[in-house]
């Protein structure tokens, strides 16, 4: 198992090197504490939990800067992504390191050595110090990183490597690391040999649910920043390629080569994910949803085409992409189909193959279906709902023959309202006055009465709908909201809806 | 001798330029004095256009118009409707009962919003390569530069191409020069009244306001059958009086003004 299942930590320490000597400060208690330091502060014998005043009585050309915590986490996560290009496992490990799970990447890379030099020296040329380990379990690979000398455990070796580290890689707190010392534990190997049940009651549990992990006697996974997606091809580039075209054909290639995974899977992909490394770190990641399982790379290829193309911040290749990904993270199952001779089919597939491209154009929330809903709120009746959901609403109701349309083409959510004069108690209105335009009443129709769902929580009083034609043709839904002297103060009127 | 023929006709036909795909059959609107006066209905795979310069008031007119017209050239076949975002906040969203009570199949339409007519008109263009759709419908609200001779005459071609007929609604909106078919003018007109004086019918005052063939503009009033999914001439609605109701409405000491519904 160990020997599949490899960890590997990055550390990052200080900020950019810099001729100066920089500290970041945080306010700690009624003083300004160091929180972190530099390079060369670190040299000038500055160290982390310095007050501000200290250390400028002892460095007086100190440059300090306020502890910006959201800008690092946000540092962090930037290179996660980056690291997104060596497996698709990647974690972030506060305060500052990543944890990455290599199963069955390695050897990509050129093995567990080739993988430990290159992804400390990739990301050592953006200014970082990085320590990086490789170990059975994320627990060793962060002590090793973070305590110890790092490098590559080799399988089932986690117990003896971490036996050697001091007790404070268990990272217990500083409380129960004195309580540590005192006891006289140097090293995790003077606690690993003891019985468990004082160790807990002396010291908490925690530590020896660490001990335990550390020494490999139990695993746990991380937790990605993504889910691994379920399908998954790429494509390096010795020279990083910034041309539309050039990413446009590795993107057809790259969906050719999808299509096959998917077609000897008997699946099909609902959505796809295009990840763009640029060769300075940034990533990209830009994803087209289809309608129905696909899996055809013309069809793949045109909805990225319309979703580059209306990216309102274009893919910008800065000095060109290394490394282009394509990730299917949600399949469907989809039987290989034999082209048919029906008409209906093909058209139903033409359909849904523009809705797509519409989708991949304007988004998901642009594109629309209408759906019925078995209630007899108007309001909750009908709904648009994205043209890709597969929900299928109630049956529609179409109006009684002879009978015009007793619902209107036109609804207003939420209702408008008027000032109307109309017949008391639940006469139609002879006039009213709406967006500062007075109709006179011609002919009235009502009322319906729509009571409130009274399932629901929160019930509204209930409404009296009338259809309405004004002098000049113009035909309304009104309704009046409460019944008078029933249900609360005077009743008030609201414009619903226009009819045809 | 004989190849010179052929290859003499072969170069006046690529002169000719390419034949349109689909046939312009005409589709009857309805009314036989409206299709009369049309010389038999309007043209499929072209565009039409309608008007109204009030906003608010006609939009549902001016809508269930281009509607109409739309389900007319489509028959069962998709309509993509794409709407300005900004006409929902001015005249009312789309409703989906409504298009129901109206016989029109919701299920078979395709809703795309867009924030302004520069994306709608992309939109419609993606949506009018599509042969599979039965007719595309825009509705647009304002003044607009975008929707000028050279957008319009875009729409026709892609119209004439793939057999799709595009139909532009626009609300609140004067006539431009445009490549259209068609051009009609749209407002609300009052309804036959039912029993107990209640609206009628959906009825439209419809006026064209140019046709390419050079027809003469005229004005009609129509109405729209839900059942038969066409317009029709103003006409009462033929009903019999309910005798169970009408017993009821006898037996009352009033002459009631009402009638049965729902």
């Amino acid at each position: 198992m160990p020997a599949e299942r490899l960890e590997r930590r990055t550390r990052r320490t200080g900020g950019a090197p810099a001729e100066t000597p920089l500290v970041l400060v945080e306010s700690a208690g009624n003083a300004m504490r160091l929180a972190a330091v530099s390079r060369s502060a670190q040299a000038s014998g500055l160290t982390p939990g310095l007050t501000l005043a200290d250390a400028r009585a002892r460095v007086p050309g100190l440059d300090a800067v306020d502890h910006d915590r959201a800008a690092d986490e946000a540092f962090l996560l930037a290179i996660a992504e980056d690291a997104a290009r060596w497996t698709p496992l990647v974690a972030v490990d506060p305060p500052h390191g990543l944890a990455l799970d290599i199963t069955g990447c390695a050897h990509l890379f050129g093995g567990e050595g080739g993988l430990l030099a290159k992804v400390p020296a990739r990301l050592a040329r953006t200014g970082l110090t990085v320590r990086a380990a490789i170990a059975g379990t994320p627990e060793t690979a962060r002590a090793l990183a973070r305590f110890g000398p790092g490098g590559i455990v080799p399988p089932g070796g986690d117990a003896e490597v971490v036996l050697s580290l001091p007790v404070a890689a268990l990272e217990a707190g500083d409380e129960t690391l004195v309580a540590l010392r005192r006891a006289g534990f140097r090293l995790i190997g003077d606690l690993a040999g003891q019985p468990t049940a004082p160790l807990v009651a002396r010291f908490g549990e925690a530590i020896v649910v660490r001990l335990r992990r550390m020494l490999g006697r139990e695993d746990r996974r991380i937790t990605p920043l993504r889910p691994a997606p379920v399908c998954m091809v790429e494509q390096p580039f010795a020279e990083p390629i910034a041309r539309a075209e050039d990413v446009e054909h590795s993107l057809r290639r790259l969906a050719g080569r999808a299509a096959l995974v998917l077609e000897a899977r008997g699946q099909g992909g609902r959505i796809f994910e295009a990840i763009f490394f640029r060769a300075d770190g940034q990533v990209r990641r830009i994803g087209v949803a289809t309608g129905r399982p696909s899996r055809d790379p013309d069809a793949i290829l045109r909805l990225f085409r319309e979703k580059l193309d209306a990216l309102a911040d274009p893919l910008d290749p800065g000095f060109g992409f290394d490394l282009i990904r394509l990730a299917v993270p949600h399949v469907q199952d989809l039987a290989a189909t034999q082209p048919g001779f029906d008409r209906q089919a093909k058209e139903d597939d033409e359909v849904a193959d523009l809705v797509d491209r519409l989708v991949a154009r304007f988004g998901q929330a642009r594109v629309l279906k209408f759906v019925a809903a078995d209630t007899h709120d108007p309001l909750r009746a009908a709904a648009l709902i994205p043209a890709t959901a597969s929900f299928k609403g109630a049956g529609w109701l179409g109006s009684e023959a002879g009978e015009p349309p007793c619902r209107p083409l036109r609804l207003f959510d939420p209702p408008q309202a008027i000032e109307t004069l109309a017949e008391v108690p639940d006469g139609p209105p002879v006039r009213f006055r709406w967006r500062r335009v007075l109709h006179e009443v011609a002919r009235a129709e009502g009322p319906e009465r729509i009571a409130a769902e009274w399932w629901r929580d929160r019930i509204g009083p209930t409404r009296d709908y009338y259809r309405v034609e004004d002098a000049a043709g113009h035909r309304f839904w009104l309704f009046r909201e409460g019944l008078f002297h029933q249900e609360g103060p005077v009743p008030r009127w609201y414009l619903h809806g226009l009819f045809a | 001798m004989a190849s010179d023929t052929i290859s003499s006709l072969r170069t006046l036909l690529a002169q000719c330029g390419p034949l349109p795909r689909a046939a312009n059959t005409l589709i009857p609107l309805g009314p036989s004095g409206l299709d009369e006066a049309l010389a038999g209905g309007l043209p499929g795979a072209t565009l039409h256009e309608a008007f109204t310069a009030a906003g608010t008031q006609d939009a549902a007119a001016a809508t269930a118009f281009g509607l109409g017209l739309a389900v007319r050239f489509a028959k069962d076949r998709p309509i993509v409707w794409i709407r300005q975002e900004f006409s929902d906040v001015e005249a009312g969203g789309p409703y989906g009962a409504g298009l129901a009570a109206l016989g029109i199949d919701p299920d078979r339409i395709i809703v795309v919003r867009t924030g302004d007519p520069v994306l709608g008109l992309r939109a419609a263009g993606e949506a009018l390569r599509c042969p599979a759709l039965g007719a595309v419908l825009m509705e647009f609200w304002g003044r607009s530069k975008a929707l000028d001779l050279t957008a319009t005459r875009r729409l026709a071609l892609a119209a004439e191409n793939s057999g799709v007929t595009p139909v532009l609604v626009r609300l609140a909106a004067e006539p431009v020069p445009s490549a259209a078919m068609s051009r009609w003018s749209v407002a609300a007109s009052p309804s036959q009244a039912l029993e107990g004086n209640a609206p009628g019918r959906p009825a439209f005052e419809i006026a064209l306001l140019r046709h390419r063939a050079g027809l003469p503009g005229q004005t009609w009033i129509v109405e729209w059958d839900s059942e038969q999914r066409a317009f029709d001439d103003p006409a009462p609605l033929p009903r019999a009086v309910d005798a169970v109701h009408a017993r009821r409405a006898a037996g009352a000491a009033y002459t009631a003004d009402w009638r049965r519904a729902g």
